[in-house]
């Protein structure tokens, strides 16, 4: 490690300001502090700092992914040999080895477009690099469907850097989750390669169909379904890349929840929510959707990896405590109603967390009023 | 015994280096100073010259903005210097002091039979003003302003905080007489909050005319702000004072034995001090005596006060007015190899990343290394965690920043002070220099508001 520590104190002059690669000292700087904690020390406040920084906090989060991320890299390849008629075992070298040609592309486009934009930005707006996208580039793969074309991953992404978080002044300040930025661009730019009931399987075979469970239950209802309640939640499922294993989730949402880093909160109103707007539709059947069973709307879809990965993000969620449950108790509600009370597209998740990641500040202005009315209050007294 | 109140939120940060519960013994140290940097808001007019002699309660300078709040010398001597730093701020004011101390007299009386201006009047004269200071803003009280109560904490949940049930074993009647003078200052109550559980000293347990509460719970349930806003909070327009148990001894020596004795036992806590014992030192006292051939050989931090609050001085620098502890700790100025993500020592955290929240009685071998850079608010739910009050403290920081003073007032910025948000800046995971935003906010406040 001396060697390593050596070589980057000789070069560093050549990184700083009046050196001559004085114009890479943000992506010099994002490199070195990932190697090495700064030797800097407290000065002014307190003289002791916790361990944790946000290098940490984010590392947790992609750990917390990976297991949707190994299931998702089987699951594409299961898929892939489903449709062509073999039933192979799921956990098979040849799954994976399919997945793996086409999720690892996805992935390496995915940090290297973000990450480059990313760099730029810090350079000219003289910042550090900041660590979010170490989430969000692994975020964006794990809500693409399996045969997105590449080019697409990259400007999608770079959007979602750009417009989703740079121009706002970066991590911390932006207002939409940036992964759902990426694939709400997708969406509506390029409908046809994120919606339908062709992109969610790998090179299918001609005349498999690849209709999702929800594109099945939003038309025939609960009966028209072609994967088990245990397929479901296990993951044998179509879908995007690393959402379809309910189970995956459940463990990512456990290592966040007691790492305290993803909000328990938010999770489990969620969760609630959709419960309760299952229960209200199932009273008013409207339709063959609306008569699904509620606790199915938690086994499909993304909406289980949209609750514990997407609606957790801290600075696009409601950032009081109390703000929270209602913010998590929204999402719930509107991702099925979204889902059922729409005649175009079967999918809620991601619009219903974007909806309320907008609404976000409001919840939370309103927590903060009644935290000073209460004030107010007992100064009359 | 008083009405107890429970807190949950907050956090103990158990450290190595804890002060055992014995007296070092005496030491001779000739060198003081009184810092004007010490006191919130206060630009010093200087009233001593290099040369001059002083006693114990002479007074050294005045507030410029009230020449009513003296500041005196703790002992008597010669004005060794007068410090100072950029655009001629007062720094320090040296004394060399004397081998035995001169006092100035003052009356010796008993408070109860003196009235409220008597003792106003005493205090001030005597240098004795500004042991009490005032909330909101943390800074010395104003002899006109009448307070609506007065607050006592008698103990210190800080890391390494020293235990004030040790220190004030012998000084009850002391403690009961200053007791005494302090509830003529207030038409309200003045309170005196204890630790659940605690063995409680006489000072304590026998004091009389105040009233007790006691309290029960982790850092910082022992700051007086804490307790303050769960019995009696403070109201934009509200005054309270708060004195330190040990200061209010002093006020009672005052009129005991009509001198200005500042007078204390102070903690030498911290990992890198060898023998760690407690020392009686007049206030502003150099700390170079009680560390010389006493601390490890590692390049160290001297802080007066706590590792939360207290302020950096040098190996040769002197305590702080309102410092009972000094503290010293490794420095952290060195790189480590992915410290983020495998740490190479244990370190304290409140994050559950880190697998020592198991083992929660751990002692810690801290350091001053930041672990990790600055960066915007990402984190949420974090400050509420550690601030057992009904404030919300990050939309009152985005006030502070925005300099929105309407919503300074209405998130509470009147009920904390920094030492309340002490533990946020620790386990800020953005590295947000919490009390300094707050500081300034309050300054922004009293400058303008």
């Amino acid at each position: 490690m001396k060697f390593l520590r050596k070589t980057l104190d000789k070069v560093k002059p050549t990184f700083s300001e009046g050196g001559k690669l004085s114009f890479l000292q943000s992506t010099f700087e994002a490199i070195e502090t990932f190697l090495f904690v700064p030797n800097h020390t407290t000065h002014g406040g307190t003289h002791i700092r916790d361990g944790i920084d946000l290098k940490r906090t984010m590392i947790t989060v992609v750990l917390a992914l990976v297991p949707c991320l190994v299931w998702g890299i089987f699951n594409v390849g299961y898929q892939h040999f489903l449709s062509l008629g073999q039933t192979g075992s799921f956990f098979s070298v040849q799954n994976f080895l399919f997945g793996l040609e086409k999720v690892f592309p996805i992935i390496i486009v995915s940090y290297v477009s973000g990450l480059t934009v990313e760099f730029m930005f810090a350079q000219i707006r003289r910042h550090s690099v900041n660590e979010g996208f170490l989430v969000t580039g692994i975020l964006i793969p794990l809500i693409m469907p399996p045969d997105v074309p590449l080019w697409m991953v990259s400007m999608s992404t770079i959007f979602a850097v750009v417009v989703g978080k740079e121009i706002f002044g970066g991590t911390g300040m932006n207002f939409l989750n940036p992964a759902l930025t990426a694939r709400v661009f997708l969406f509506f730019a390029y409908p046809t390669k994120i919606s339908g009931d062709l992109v969610w399987v790998a090179e299918k075979a001609d005349g498999y169909s690849g209709a999702t469970n929800l594109s099945l239950a939003s038309t025939g209802g609960q009966s028209a379904m072609i994967n088990t309640d245990w397929q479901m939640f296990m993951g044998y499922e179509m879908g995007s890349i690393g959402e379809t294993s309910v189970l995956m989730c459940l463990i990512g949402a456990a290592i966040l929840i007691v790492t305290g880093i993803g909000s328990w909160r938010i999770m489990i109103t969620a969760v609630i929510g959709a419960l309760v707007m299952g229960y209200i539709l199932n009273l008013v059947g409207a339709g063959p959707f609306a008569e699904v069973e509620p606790y199915k709307h938690l086994l499909m879809g993304g909406f289980m990896f949209g609750a514990v990965f997407m609606a957790t993000d801290p600075v696009s969620a409601a950032q009081t405590q109390t703000g929270k449950l209602w913010y998590g108790f929204f999402i719930g509600i509107f991702c099925v109603f979204v889902r059922v009370i729409n005649p175009a597209y079967p999918e809620g998740m991601m619009l219903a967390i974007l909806l309320m990641n907008v609404f976000a500040p409001l919840i939370d202005y309103f927590v903060i009023e009644s935290n000073k009315k209460k004030r107010l209050k007992r100064a009359k007294i | 015994m008083g009405k107890l109140i429970k807190l949950r939120r907050g956090k103990d940060i158990k450290l190595e280096g804890e002060t055992s519960l014995e007296m070092a013994p005496a030491q001779s140290i000739r060198n003081y100073a009184i810092k004007p940097t010490d006191f919130n808001g206060i630009v010093p007019k200087i009233l001593v010259k290099p040369g001059d002699e002083v006693k114990a309660g002479t007074p050294l300078f005045h507030s410029k903005k009230n020449a009513e709040i003296l500041f005196c010398s703790p002992v008597s001597g010669e004005i060794a210097d007068v410090v100072r730093g950029d655009r001629r701020l007062v720094l320090e004011v040296r004394i060399l002091a004397d081998a035995v101390n001169k006092y100035e007299s003052f009356p010796k009386e008993n408070p109860s039979s003196l009235g409220r201006e008597q003792i106003l009047e005493r205090l001030k004269q005597s240098g004795c003003w500004p042991l009490i200071r005032q909330r909101p803003f943390n800074i010395i009280a104003d002899p006109q302003d009448e307070p609506k109560s007065i607050f006592i904490s008698s103990f210190d949940t800080a890391p390494l905080a020293p235990d004030y049930n040790y220190i004030l074993k012998d000084q009850a009647v002391e403690f009961q007489t200053g007791l005494n003078a302090l509830v003529k200052l207030t038409a309200g109550k003045v309170y005196l909050n204890l630790k659940k559980g605690a063995n409680n000293c006489d000072a304590f347990a026998k004091a009389n005319g105040v009233e007790t509460f006691e309290f029960e719970g982790p850092h910082p349930a022992g700051n007086v702000g804490i307790q303050i806003h769960h019995i009696d909070p403070i109201n934009k327009g509200d005054v309270v004072w708060v004195v330190n148990p040990q200061d209010v001894a002093v006020i009672g020596r005052l009129f005991i034995e009509g001198r200005y004795i500042n007078e204390k036992l102070i903690a030498l806590a911290g990992s890198e001090v060898k023998n760690r014992k407690y020392h009686k030192v007049f206030s502003g006292a150099s700390i170079e005596t009680l560390v010389q051939n006493n601390i490890s050989e590692s390049k160290n931090r001297f802080i007066s006060g706590n590792v939360l609050t207290g302020t950096q001085i040098e190996q040769a620098g002197y305590l702080g007015f309102y410092d009972n502890v000094v503290t010293v700790i490794p420095e952290g100025d060195h790189y480590e190899f992915m410290g983020w993500l495998i740490p190479s020592y244990p370190r304290p955290s409140v994050s559950k990343t880190f697998p020592y929240y198991l083992t929660p009685d751990k002692k810690f071998k801290v350091n001053t290394n930041f672990h990790g850079e600055e960066r915007a608010f990402v984190m949420t739910g974090e400050y509420d965690k550690v601030l057992p009050m009904d404030v919300l403290p990050v939309p009152l920081l985005k006030a502070i920043l925005a300099a929105d003073f309407d919503n300074m007032e209405s998130l509470g910025i009147y009920e904390v002070v920094e030492e309340d948000l002490a533990l946020c800046e620790f386990v800020c995971t953005s590295k947000i220099n919490a009390q300094k935003i707050l500081r300034d906010g309050l300054d922004m406040l009293m400058r303008e508001g």
